[in-house]
């Protein structure tokens, strides 16, 4: 893997080129896509995924269900790094030429599952992990997750599932930036203590700071070491909006669209 | 008809579904805790492939689609209403969008369609399933009329990759079909009577009222066409078209809403797109619920369509 500092450098890289995107499509869901940029970057770069782009069914690749679709458009950049697929398709977003759309589908090398629609993805991946499972393949089952997406009852149905059926290699990776679109979660339905929530449903549960790339590191590496017949999950503390002063602790960021010399004079400020 | 054995479709299913197993390890069996008699020795013998989700239908589909796509065929059996309507939204977006670009070969097994929870009451009948299941893309309907096609269904839905939905009746019922041709499952519709003016074409349990009500009409003067649609969608309308053509009226039985897109509707749309001369008539349930209780020709009598509305109704539209 690359050093922390190298992780942290790729981090800033993703954030520019997020917000170009923003900037070719401004219908792109952008603070829900700066806050996990980390995650991204450490799953990616930090060595803790396996996959191959060359081959985006080769059968031991951990799969990796974005649920949070429109919030994954920072993984695009990384995509095109890895050779998924050519980096000139980022400029064609949304365009009818590209298959890069505002909320990423199955033709995207790389996304296994259609998540525009919240609340799928974890059972989804209850599925593949027993699948897994049972054809003997020693690979992990990583879910994204928003913590506003945990308001989905259908989450907890496969909560349930996980813990029961002894999922050891499904990590839920929850996105904890504290917002849906229409404010802050505290003030909707109160979804913390999450970490609490889940050890109660029998999951091996931690929370860490999502912006601190060797921390992250650290928390993630330590789940997949875990030798615990448990579901994982992992509640990352992030800030919606992270790096754009405009959308950070902006209540309406979630639907906030960013004018393009605003996005100019922000790339300028950073390096 | 040679064999009239009665047997629940879900239990012809199911134990099909046993024998396929025993031989093809890659066949799961998921419930939301419904069972059913012959669901418990598959439950004993394949206790890996055997899976209870629980009173859980949205991660029932959810949890179908994951192992799906790592290439299992799975069955997930739920009561019918609950299956196509708890779940509708996990049904559209994991099955019919995925597998437009995904293999997905998930089953659906709805138990209890139409009325055939008779007393159960509103929330137990299933009627708005032929409309709803029948919009989304990519997912075969089968809606059989009774456990001898049910059963031949299974082996097409291991070899058909793809997401299907099977409306299988709750009661107990007689055998229908007759043997090897009596179902093609790319076809679709079985002509199980020729008639000369007039014909019904019905699905599922109305079959059974089609055949009958068809029976007690013929006579020298008068036969009744009677045709079994027992795949809804995909249609092959030219074949079903080129089969009814020669009719001056049809009925469409259905143990199902009206008007609003079910087997009606598809028929109704074959004729309007041809310009056909044919005259249509719907039988079904009208736009209400029922909150009475009774039998199932009562129930379909509250909508105009027990076994005597339909000889009534025949009668008034053919010759004597």
């Amino acid at each position: 893997m690359k050093s922390f500092k190298a992780l942290k450098e790729k981090a800033q890289w993703v954030r520019r080129e997020t917000l170009k995107l923003h900037k070719y499509a401004p219908g792109t869901r952008l603070a829900s896509s700066l806050s996990d940029i980390e995650i991204f970057v450490v799953l990616y770069y930090g060595g803790i995924l396996r996959y191959n782009p060359k081959n985006v069914k080769w059968d031991k690749r951990d799969r990796f269900i974005i649920s949070k679709g429109h919030g994954a458009i920072s993984l695009y950049p990384i995509l095109a790094d890895l050779k998924f697929f050519s980096k000139s398709e980022l400029g064609k977003i949304g365009s009818k030429n590209s298959f890069l759309g505002i909320i990423p589908d199955t033709l995207i090398p790389g996304f296994e599952t259609i998540n525009g629609s919240l609340g799928h993805g974890l059972g989804v991946a209850c599925g593949i992990a027993l699948a897994l499972k049972l054809k003997g393949i020693d690979r992990n089952v990583f879910v994204l997750s928003g913590d506003g997406e945990l308001n989905e009852g259908a989450v907890w149905e496969a909560v349930m599932f996980a813990s029961f059926h002894k999922l050891s290699n499904l990590i839920l990776i929850v996105d904890n930036n504290k917002m849906s679109m229409l404010g802050y979660q505290k003030e909707i339905l109160g979804m913390e203590p999450l970490k609490e929530k889940f050890k109660a449903f029998h999951w091996k549960s931690e929370e860490v700071d999502g912006h601190n790339i060797a921390q992250l590191h650290k928390a993630l590496n330590n789940l997949m070491k875990d030798d615990s017949d448990q579901p994982k999950v992992l509640v990352v503390n992030t800030c919606k909006g992270k790096g754009v002063p405009g959308l950070e602790n902006n209540p309406i960021c979630h639907v906030k669209t960013l004018e393009a010399d605003e996005i100019d004079n922000i790339l300028k400020g950073c390096k | 008809m040679s064999n009239v054995q009665i047997k629940a479709m879900r239990d012809s299913v199911i134990d099909e579904i046993y024998n396929k197993m025993h031989g093809n390890n890659r066949i799961f069996f998921i419930s939301a805790d419904l069972g059913a008699p012959s669901l418990d020795r598959l439950r004993k013998d394949f206790k890996d492939r055997f899976i209870n989700v629980g009173i859980a239908e949205q991660n029932l589909i959810n949890v179908s689609t994951g192992l799906a796509l790592e290439g299992f065929t799975v069955y997930a059996y739920a009561i019918a209403s609950f299956i196509t309507m708890r779940a509708y939204e996990q049904i559209r977006t994991n099955l019919a969008l995925s597998s437009q670009h995904k293999e997905i070969n998930v089953n659906l097994i709805g138990a209890g369609s139409g009325v055939s929870y008779d007393v159960s009451g509103p929330s137990h009948h299933c009627i708005e399933d032929i409309t709803i299941m029948r919009a989304l893309p990519n997912i075969l309907f089968f809606s059989p009329s009774d456990w001898f096609i049910a059963e031949k269904f299974v082996d097409f839905s291991i070899n058909t990759k793809g997401p299907k939905y099977m409306r299988l009746d709750g009661k107990p019922l007689p055998r229908i079909h007759d043997g090897a041709k009596s179902f093609d499952f790319k076809k679709g519709f079985c002509e199980l009577a020729k008639g000369d003016e007039v014909c019904i074409v019905s699905t599922g349990y109305m079959t059974h009222k089609a055949l009958k009500a068809a029976k007690e009409l013929c006579g020298k003067d008068r036969k009744i066409g009677v045709i079994d649609l027992y795949i809804l969608k995909p249609v092959d309308e030219d074949l079903l078209f080129n089969t009814l053509k020669r009719y001056k009226c049809i009925i469409t039985i259905e143990e199902a809403f009206i008007n609003k897109g079910g087997l009606d509707s598809l028929i109704s749309n074959m004729i309007s797109r041809r310009n056909a001369n044919i005259r249509l008539i719907s039988l079904g349930f009208d736009d209400r619920y029922i909150f009475k209780f009774g039998n199932r020709d009562f129930l379909s009598a509250l909508s105009n369509f027990s076994e005597e509305d339909i000889i009534r109704v025949i009668e008034e539209n053919s010759k004597r």
